[in-house]
């Protein structure tokens, strides 16, 4: 910190080509470049792929693209070799790649993919990415928490508990009342319960929070598989039965080509959860909560200097994220799948905790990282629905493999929070 | 370890320890007339140690849970909840229910787990003890992988994901290959080690050269395992039984199954032993041999080891490796030992994350491990009686298990749920 | 307003850390608190300001009883402190920093920054400051990340400000403009409670000085008394300040380090084409305030270093590019800076601290196993030898005190034959005694024909050990001067400024 920071540029050129990770955007893209190219030169496809866009009640019809599956793969590798190129100049002259060109290059290097994947069929893209959308719900609400919770210094493992916890409570109070709300309140409720023993034990008693988070989900999976099949399977009609969120179309905009059916035809906790990402994105940098929130989870000392309660800032925050999450829990009873099931979330809590880390601690970053998670296991499934030449297992490997990459720092450096996963310890 | 970071984080500036009023410089100040702290005041700590510390409160938290526990049994009960439909005008009918389901539920528990006074033979009233070894074998040969890494500094959550390549390593071996059982046993038991530990490596590769935290890369690594086993399941080529459509091995032949310990009417096979020579070895590589030296240097201050020349990167990789290989061995326990009609996707039975807390319960201690290994097995194989004779879900041993980890590792809630006597700060 | 404290008394444990300490703080007053590391300064300060609760005796202000719960409640009641350990907040701007615990808010919580930096500037004009409220903490030289410590104390109208060891991190000229500072707070009628165990410092400020040790105030002294009267009040006994050394006998040339380039993980560069040489028998002090490039030369030199150019030769043989391992059995001590963080094991016990650094080979592993025994006798020697306080080879280093743990780094170090001796800040936090002891350690280590790298940021230090001194600034050398080179033309050199008749 106090090193002596000399300026990269005025320096010898020894010293500049000592950046960290200016090389890596080419090289990773170089990489996938190659791979996308393999495809066609390995396994070349006959016919031609068609890509369909609109669907019943847009304002009007977009007709489908179709075109020779290996055209469209060379037109995409070329591309990604521009993209390439591109950041290889960038790298030369010592200037970091912009995002937007990543982007480019990882929507062109799909798209080249996709088009190798379903050649001789139709892929129906607004159906893969408003899918995709729906099945990242409880991920970026995962995720949302995730970023809160370690923000505020306290590591959460328990996601995925939480997640859990909230679908169980969901269905149960749904069913129960009759009503999907008082089921939502009740998931807040129960990623609370989940995010108050990860407090008690983490910051009350300091206990390691990767060890309290896992161990939290394995109560968690055990509680609810006990009462899953002591209680809830007798009196699945009246304990397990809940009424679901119905889909709200969004006048006017739900008819727009594409965006519509995409963003604007999905259930009340989807547009709940955009209002969450722009809250939560608001609060903790333009606010004095999240100035305080960050505080606490990049130097608690400071922060308890000044007169902020480190302790009790981070109970609130933890509960928040608790709650947030729990909304989460409750899109799998509510929406997604008709009745609460043992351990019926499958791990998606661990892939929040990589959008987390994939996201840089951002919510926003998280979020997208989350969609991206959403968008490779809905290709996954789409494509196992029209038939693909890839092995499901190594699509549905795609989310976590890449969090490998990104937390070996292929994808670029990132920072936590300092005191992430550090109790405080008052005098 | 269960209150330490993985990478000694620096710790905040803690008045206590960094200001330069440390507490401790009175202690034995160079100056002080009082310098040396009698040894006979250690005793004194000893004592007090086991009163007011660890040795109690281990034995209190698995009380509190097993308590947490009947709780869960009474309130799901449907005896007692039709007792309490009418508790106002027959209070006792409650009580004499919750009384038989929290009872019924110990008694099939120890019957299942200890002795069965109800088996007609001798055998059979042994029987549950020998079963709650062969559930104890694949816990303490994870407990003791992860375990080890918690001694190096490291977290191993990735037990799932070595079981599973372990497994089906050991797997691939055993039917693939016709081989005399002399031969053919070892062969297939290393595989599963080889392949466990190449696969943990990859978590002390990748946290030695990028500095990738290892909690992230094993629970990720978990999940690419899995597919990965399942892949190959879902081919002949690979481990698929022919002709069958399921993602499903073919039967071990017998050259590569564990033997039997106890003979044929007993499930007890040397998977168990496995686990005994194991702890003997994890405990001389700790406590006697160098590298485990290292280890456990490079576990309380990679900072201060690598001062000191010692390669911590290659202390990493080590740890994982060798905690790998462990864990593979409670997989190939599973495939060669307890299940062997054939390797599964499920194989790890969620052993790989049960193992964590067994870790935590023996302390990362080897012999602690052992103990808290047989602990569980007794659960699991009381809980699977327990749930065929009263019907109650084996699920709830995974509540009594987390919970007891929970209340070990915050001493200070069991003491005061107890009202003991807290050490002075 | 006059703040008092009253026989306040803390304990922790059995030890009690203040023993009915009563001061007071007159305003427009500077009231030193001197005392050595572990006298209780830190601790009474912490009472002060409500990080700790005392268990006994009381605050008054303006002799009003008060409570703290904690340190807002200290700062409501106006006192605001500087902390030896800033606590800023590295990745906030300054602005941020400053409004931080009572934030200036518009609509919905929103923070008003534009308040804050208004704030800022308008106490930086007041003082003279030159702080740019957006700047990032992290990017600031630590001189100003003080200034920024004060601004948040003034911004919240403390009428009584704690200076916590403010100038261990500060170049003698920084020193002389914080003590401008203090007194134009003086002036301002401010009252200043000024913590340290710098003498000269007291001496120059102080309108009163109570001195503490162990935990109790055992006098009062007057600015005008010598350093020795200082020093002998502060430590209980008469204290030589200089080592007793005979003039050094340079053997051949055994050390030779030539143009080298030190860069850390991100690229910055630490260390910018450094040359020197250490002869055998010969202490080469490094002079500089911290954070010029003193850690990462020492970390180069035993292959911590990540990014390393140039050449370092050890008797001939290139030392760049090796790991620390075959650094160190190349014949090279190394006494970190920081022993908390990578001197010790805190919960290893000594005995098997003092194998850190030989846990490879012989003499206390054969075949990949350890010997227990060897070590055990070993270290039993050491302890004596090296006049470790200890119960037992045994007792856990953490438990140890500071000059204690110090001793066994230095136990460990010395202990291998050694063919160069680099010695990282060997005394900070470390009692009299200890530093006595481990002084004359490394002249005997010199005096054994050892050529000895010694970096310090205390004068005192370099003044007591050094042969040659070599000053170090922003990573380049200023110059290499001799050993009795005056205080005056040191602090010059140390702010970058190369002095007449003097070559770099």
């Amino acid at each position: 910190m106090s090193a002596v920071d000399l300026p990269v540029q005025a320096d010898a050129q020894g010293v500049a080509e000592r950046i960290p990770g200016l090389w890596k955007p080419p090289i990773v893209m170089g990489v996938f470049t190659i791979l996308v190219a393999l495809l066609v030169l390995v396994s070349p496809r006959d016919g031609d792929s068609t890509f369909r866009w609109s669907r019943e009640g847009d304002w009007f019809a977009i007709p489908d693209v179709s075109l020779p599956a290996n055209l469209i793969v060379w037109v995409a590798v070329l591309l990604c070799l521009l993209c390439t190129a591109y950041a290889a100049w960038r790298s030369y002259s010592r200037l970091k790649t912009p995002l937007v060109v990543v982007a480019a290059f990882a929507l062109f290097a799909v798209s080249g993919f996709l088009a190798w994947a379903v050649a001789g069929k139709t892929l129906p893209v607004v159906g893969l990415l408003a899918g995709a959308l729906a099945l990242a719900v409880p991920l970026v609400f995962g995720a949302l928490g995730g970023v809160l919770g370690e923000r505020a210094g306290v590591v959460n493992i328990a996601i995925d508990g939480q997640l859990l916890f909230g679908a169980f409570g969901a269905a149960i109070t749904a069913s129960l009342t009759g009503s999907p709300w008082a089921g939502l309140v009740a998931a807040m409720v129960a990623g609370m319960l989940v995010a108050l023993l990860l407090g008690l034990f983490a910051i009350t008693y300091w206990v390691e929070q990767v060890i309290v988070g896992v161990v939290l989900n394995v109560l968690v999976i055990g509680f609810t598989s006990f009462m899953f099949s002591q209680v809830l399977s007798e009196n699945a009609g009246t304990l397990n039965n809940p009424p679901h969120f119905p889909r709200l179309e969004i006048p006017l905009l739900s008819g727009v080509p594409v965006l519509g059916p995409i963003f604007f035809r999905q259930t009340i906790l989807v547009y709940v959860m955009y209002a969450a990402v722009f809250l939560v994105a608001w609060a903790l940098y333009r606010s004095k909560w999240g100035l305080r929130v960050r505080a606490v989870g990049e130097h608690p000392k400071a922060a308890d200097t000044v007169g902020i309660d480190v302790i009790a800032t981070r109970y609130r925050t933890v509960l928040l994220a608790g709650a947030i999450v729990g909304i989460g829990g409750a899109t799998y009873t509510l929406v997604s799948v008709p009745s609460f099931g043992r351990e019926m979330t499958g791990g998606a809590g661990y892939i929040a905790l990589a959008a987390v880390i994939f996201g840089k601690w951002d919510p926003i970053k998280a979020t997208l990282a989350a969609l991206l998670f959403g968008f490779a296991s809905n290709v996954e499934s789409v494509l196992s629905v029209i038939g693909s030449p890839v092995p499901s297992q190594f699509m549905l490997m795609l989310p976590y493999v890449v969090t490998i990459f990104a937390v070996a720092g292929l994808v670029g450096h990132s920072r936590a929070p300092a005191a992430d996963g550090v109790p405080y310890r008052k005098g | 370890m269960s209150e330490k970071g993985p990478e000694n984080e620096p710790v905040e500036n803690e008045p206590v320890e960094t200001s330069d009023d440390r507490i401790g410089e009175g202690l034995m100040d160079s100056s002080s007339d009082a310098d040396r702290v009698p040894e006979a005041s250690r005793w004194h700590l000893a004592l007090r140690e086991i009163t007011t510390g660890n040795a109690l409160v281990a034995v209190l938290s698995v009380l509190l849970a097993m308590f947490f526990g009947s709780l869960m049994i009474l309130f799901t009960d449907e005896d007692v909840r039709y007792g309490l439909s009418y508790f106002f005008a027959r209070p006792s009918d409650t009580f004499y229910y919750g009384w038989e389901a929290i009872s019924g539920a110990y008694v099939s528990l120890w019957r299942g787990a200890v002795f069965n006074d109800l088996g007609g033979t001798f055998t059979q009233q042994i029987k549950p003890i020998t079963e709650t070894l062969k559930f104890a074998a694949p816990l303490t040969l994870a407990g003791l992988g992860i375990g080890l890494t918690f001694r190096a500094g490291l977290f191993n959550i990735g037990g799932r994901g070595q079981m599973l390549l372990g497994g089906a390593a050991a797997a691939f071996v055993a039917v693939k290959l016709d081989l005399p059982m002399i031969v053919h046993l070892p062969l297939a038991i290393l595989a599963g080690a080889l392949v466990a530990a190449l696969w943990g490596g990859i978590a002390g590769i990748l946290k030695a050269l990028t500095g990738a935290h290892e909690v992230i890369v094993t629970i990720m690594l978990n999940y690419v395992g899995y597919y990965l086993v399942f892949y190959a399941l879902t081919r002949e080529s690979l481990l698929q039984a022919p002709g069958s459509a399921n993602p499903k091995s073919a039967p071990m032949p017998e050259s590569a199954i564990l033997p039997d310990l106890l003979g044929p009417q007993f499930n007890l096979h040397a998977g168990f032993l496995l686990a005994v020579l194991a702890t003997f070895l994890v405990w001389w590589i700790l406590n006697r041999s160098s590298l485990g030296y290292r280890f456990r240097a490079v576990g309380e201050n990679p900072a201060a080891a690598r001062a000191a020349g010692i390669n911590v990167g290659v202390a990493y990789v080590s740890a994982f490796m060798i905690s790998g290989a462990l864990v593979g061995l409670a997989g190939v326990n599973q495939v060669l030992g307890s299940v062997t009609d054939g390797a599964t996707s499920g194989l790890d039975a969620a052993i790989g994350f049960d193992a964590i807390t067994v870790a935590l319960l023996g302390r990362s201690r080897p012999f602690g491990i052992l103990a808290a290994g047989v602990l569980f097995g007794a659960f699991k194989s009381g809980g699977f009686f327990m749930q065929a004779s009263e019907g109650i879900p084996v699920d709830i041993v995974l509540v009594v298990q987390s919970l007891i980890v929970l209340f070990l590792a915050a001493p200070p809630l069991v003491k005061a749920i107890f009202r003991l006597p807290t050490k002075e700060a | 307003m006059r703040l008092a404290l009253r026989d306040i008394t803390k304990r922790f444990g059995s030890l009690v850390a203040n023993d009915h300490i009563s001061l007071t703080v007159e305003p427009g007053e500077i009231h030193c608190l001197l005392g050595e590391n572990g006298a209780g300064k830190s601790t009474l300060m912490n009472v002060l300001y409500g990080l700790y609760q005392a268990d006994e005796g009381e605050i008054l202000i303006d002799d009003e009883p008060q409570r703290f719960k904690g340190p807002g409640d200290a700062m409501a009641a106006g006192i605001g402190m500087v902390h030896q350990h800033f606590m800023l907040i590295p990745v906030f701007t300054v602005a941020e920093n400053v409004m931080l615990g009572h934030e200036a808010t518009g609509f919905a919580g929103k923070l008003d920054l534009d308040a804050a930096r208004k704030l800022v500037q308008e106490i930086s004009e007041r003082f003279g400051f030159q702080v740019d409220p957006d700047a990032l903490v992290e990017d600031l030289p630590v001189g100003v990340q003080q200034r920024v410590e004060i601004i948040k104390a003034l911004s919240r109208h403390a009428e009584v400000l704690v200076f916590d060891e403010p100038t261990a991190v500060l170049t003698p000229q920084e020193t002389d403009e914080l003590m401008a500072i203090m007194r134009q707070l003086k002036e301002s009628g401010t009252g200043i409670v000024f913590i340290t165990h710098k003498l000269r410092e007291v001496r120059e400020v102080a309108d009163r000085i109570t001195v503490i040790r162990r935990g109790t105030v055992v006098g009062e002294a007057s600015p005008q008394a010598s350093n020795a009267e200082l020093a002998a009040l502060m430590v209980g006994r008469p204290v030589e300040l200089k080592v007793h050394k005979e003039p050094a006998q340079p053997g051949e040339r055994a050390l030779v380090i030539s143009d080298l380039v030190v860069a850390d993980e991100d690229g910055h560069v630490h260390v910018d084409g450094v040359s020197f040489h250490i002869d055998a028998g010969e202490i080469l002090a490094v002079a500089g305030v911290q954070g010029n490039g003193q850690t990462e030369l020492t970390e180069a030199m035993v292959g911590l270093a990540p990014h390393v150019e140039g050449s370092i030769k050890l008797d001939g043989r290139e030392i760049v590019g090796r790991s620390v391992r075959k650094a160190l059995e190349a014949g090279i001590g190394f006494i970190p800076e920081d022993r908390q963080v990578d001197g010790l094991v805190s919960n290893f016990t000594i005995a098997e601290n003092l194998m850190l650094n030989r846990s490879y080979d012989k003499p206390f592993v054969s075949g990949g196993s350890l010997n227990l025994k060897k070590l055990d006798t070993f270290a039993k020697e050491k302890l004596a030898e090296y006049d470790v306080r200890a119960p037992g080879v045994s007792t856990l280093a953490g438990q140890l005190s500071g000059g204690n743990q110090q001793k066994v780094v230095v136990a460990r170090e010395l202990s291998r034959d050694l063919r160069l001796l680099v010695a990282s800040q060997p005394t900070r936090g470390v009692d009299v005694g200890s530093i006595e002891f481990i002084h004359k350690q490394i002249v005997a280590a010199r005096d054994s024909g050892v050529p000895v790298l010694v970096v310090s940021s205390e004068l005192d230090e370099i003044a007591a050990l050094a042969d040659r001194i070599m000053v170090l600034y922003r990573g380049r050398v200023v110059g290499i001067v001799p050993a009795d080179t005056s205080r005056d033309t040191l602090g010059l050199m140390m702010a970058g400024e190369t002095p007449e008749g003097i070559e770099s």
